[in-house]
């Protein structure tokens, strides 16, 4: 009899991970129900220990500065988050002061002051309409969440800005748009953003279209997620802590329970 | 009611004049509960944690949240981003909705499995599916509130789905939204239910403790308590095991909040609710998909929503519904292996409930529909009459301790 209650009770915790097993795995086949798949790239960033790659968010900011900004806002973001990519004080000042915003002064007059490192990312157009009136009525998204934003972000994100290519010959570009493989539909508003050598980076890497679209991609994962770091380190902490106290309730409830199941 | 076993003199007072403590030692530490509980009955007191978790957590969220739609979104994001540890809270919540409906549908199938909802507890069972239908009210409303594209278009399917009832549909639905389409007006007044539904879910959550106190616990075997000799109380023995199974359960919520936040929600809510652009899919939280599944495969649109609400509803009747008096499926070898087929046509209903409503998905999400249904209001009632049921043990102690009698755990602990 106790050998066909424990066994029940084996049968139990199984069926409880089986049932936990196949909720994930359901969401995990209609998370793949994407008909693209995208190169899977190794970031520094993923896993349970991934941390960013300082240098490559900071060549990810040039790119961002000296191509994607021309178009796309980062309005969530503001200079002084920057701090967390390792710039100092007086570089975000610099960096801030490039950008303009609009103040009312104290005569009640709208006059142009230069960024602040508390301002948030200055957008390239006013709004919306400016935005989609300046680009053939196709919207250029803010990439503060783009990496949140899109299933399977980072990758989606490298795929997408390198997989311009010609289009095959039975496809009919219209006016103001290009082919992209990896695109939903193949046809995209965005021009082919990265060229060889587009930015010159200081640090001496060499500015290939893959080397800026991982880079670019870096940090745009961090403009997602700037919590990341601190999030997976406290998680690891607090994983510990869990597993020490699974371990001595266990123990302590075998022992609490050892003369009832003497009986 | 003894006054002596408090030494405590402002407790032996208060007690006195208002048996709080008298109250919380009998239903918390002497309690007596069946000794044979395995880790299924762990699912009831980690939905309760959960419950506090999300009340205490979005009491804090509301602090930093604001209600409008210009501003919902940014201010969801400066929690994520500028409040100290804004990020942990979110998350916490936002993860702890799934969890707590994990740890609910567990309880129920619990339920359904040991014949919990049989005479004489009925009404803790009908107790229950009004807590899972408040819970499920509660959550659509949250899912709202951070105003991205899955919060508004969802609330735009779920909110229409009354109109399709006759003559005043069109009314109810305008007075739902308090507008002409999903607006302001009707995030204000999401998040003003969503504050106050919890509140109402722990009165309920009181009632179905009282109600649950009343017989105690049911047990995998399924008979009744005969004597002391059957039960141990609660403290330590469960409080032990339950603290147990609340590690367990904050191992894997802990590991789903700090390193997979995003995983069980879904992108397109990190984009910025936008009136003009339907999403391509638009698909509820994982928790509704069985229900969603049943809604869209009734090609009607009136009758898929009676049947996703009639789905809820045979929970209400189940206890009528089952004709078997013997509760556990450990002695219903027939039905044991249908609970088993309704588990897996409830997952297959989340499967399809997550699939583009087309080709083999439709024809599959209405058979495990018509299934649903054929095992509530037909193999219910009519199982028993042809269902051969293994002998019953004439006591819980028995089949554990063998038939040999022994001092009860509660005189065990007098001595110590």
């Amino acid at each position: 009899m106790t050998n066909a209650s424990s066994n029940f009770f084996y049968n139990n915790i199984l069926n409880f991970f089986l049932i936990f097993l196949i909720i994930l795995l359901s969401k995990v086949s209609f998370a793949a129900g994407e008909k693209i798949s995208y190169p899977q790239l190794n970031w520094s960033f993923s896993g349970i220990f991934g941390t960013f790659d300082r240098a490559s968010q900071q060549r990810g900011l040039q790119v961002y500065k000296e191509v994607c900004s021309g178009c796309h806002g980062m309005r969530l973001l503001a200079y002084r988050n920057l701090k967390a990519i390792g710039y100092n004080e007086d570089e975000i000042k610099a960096f801030a002061s490039e950008n303009s915003v609009n103040t009312i002064n104290d005569d009640g007059e709208v006059v142009e002051r230069s960024a602040r490192p508390s301002d948030k990312f200055v957008s390239p157009y006013p709004n919306d309409k400016a935005a989609r009136a300046a680009n053939g009525g196709a919207y250029p998204p803010d990439l503060s969440l783009i990496v949140k934003a899109r299933p399977d972000g980072a990758n989606y994100l490298h795929a997408l800005l390198t997989g311009y290519i010609d289009a095959p010959t039975d496809q009919k570009i219209p006016d103001g748009m290009y082919y992209n493989k990896y695109y939903a539909g193949n046809l995209i508003g965005m021009p082919q953003p990265l060229y060889e050598d587009g930015v010159e980076y200081a640090d001496g890497t060499k500015a290939t279209p893959e080397q800026m679209a991982k880079d670019v991609t870096a940090f745009l994962a961090w403009a997602s997620e700037p919590e990341m770091e601190d999030r997976k380190r406290l998680g690891v902490s607090v994983m510990l802590f869990l597993l020490l106290l699974t371990a001595l309730s266990y123990f302590a409830m075998k022992q609490i329970w050892a003369p009832i199941k003497e009986q | 009611m003894s006054n002596t076993k408090f030494k405590n003199p402002v407790v032996k007072w208060i007690d006195h004049r208002l048996p709080v403590f008298s109250f919380m030692d009998h239903e918390l530490n002497h309690y007596p509960t069946p000794k044979n509980l395995n880790y299924f009955w762990n699912f009831g007191s980690l939905a309760g944690f959960a419950l506090v978790t999300m009340i205490v957590t979005g009491i804090v969220l509301s602090m930093n949240y604001t209600a409008h739609v210009d501003y919902a979104f940014d201010s969801v994001e400066r929690i994520m981003r500028d409040v100290n540890h804004g990020w942990l809270i979110r998350y916490i919540h936002m993860n702890g909705a799934s969890f707590f409906f994990i740890v609910v549908y567990i309880h129920i199938f619990r339920g359904l499995y040991y014949g919990s909802y049989k005479a004489p507890r009925e009404l803790l069972w009908i107790l229950g599916v009004l807590i899972l239908l408040l819970m499920m009210a509660t959550a659509f409303m949250g899912y709202v509130l951070p105003w991205g594209q899955m919060s508004f278009w969802g609330a735009t399917v779920i909110t229409n789905l009354f109109s399709a009832l006759p003559l005043v549909g069109e009314s109810i639905v305008t007075w739902l939204w308090g507008g002409f389409s999903v607006d302001n007006s009707t995030l204000n007044r999401f998040f003003s239910l969503h504050f106050v539904l919890p509140f109402v879910i722990v009165g309920v959550v009181i009632l179905h403790l009282v109600a649950l106190h009343r017989f105690g616990s049911n047990n995998p075997i399924g008979i009744d308590i005969k004597g002391t000799q059957d039960t141990v109380p609660f403290s330590p023995y469960y409080t032990i095991k339950d603290l147990f199974g609340l590690s367990v359960f904050l191992s894997f919520f802990a590991a789903a909040v700090f390193f997979f936040p995003n995983f069980m929600g879904h992108p397109d809510n990190y984009i910025e609710a936008n009136p003009m652009v339907t999403p391509a899919h638009i698909v509820p939280e994982w928790y509704f998909l069985p229900f969603y599944a049943i809604l869209r495969a009734i090609p009607d649109k009136l009758g898929g929503v009676l049947f996703m609400f009639g789905a809820i509803a045979v929970l209400f009747v189940l206890p009528w519904l089952d004709r078997s008096s013997v509760r556990s499926s450990q002695f219903r070898p027939v039905y044991k292996i249908f609970f088993w087929i309704l588990l897996l046509d409830c997952i297959l209903l989340g499967y399809l409930g997550a699939m583009p409503a087309e080709g083999i998905y439709v024809i599959l999400s209405r058979v495990a529909t018509a299934y649903y249904f054929f095992h509530f209001l037909i193999l219910f009632p009519l199982l028993p009459y042809i269902e051969k049921t293994k002998p019953l043990p004439i006591s819980i102690s028995e089949p554990i301790l063998g038939g040999g009698s022994t001092a009860s755990a509660f005189a065990m602990r007098e001595k110590k």
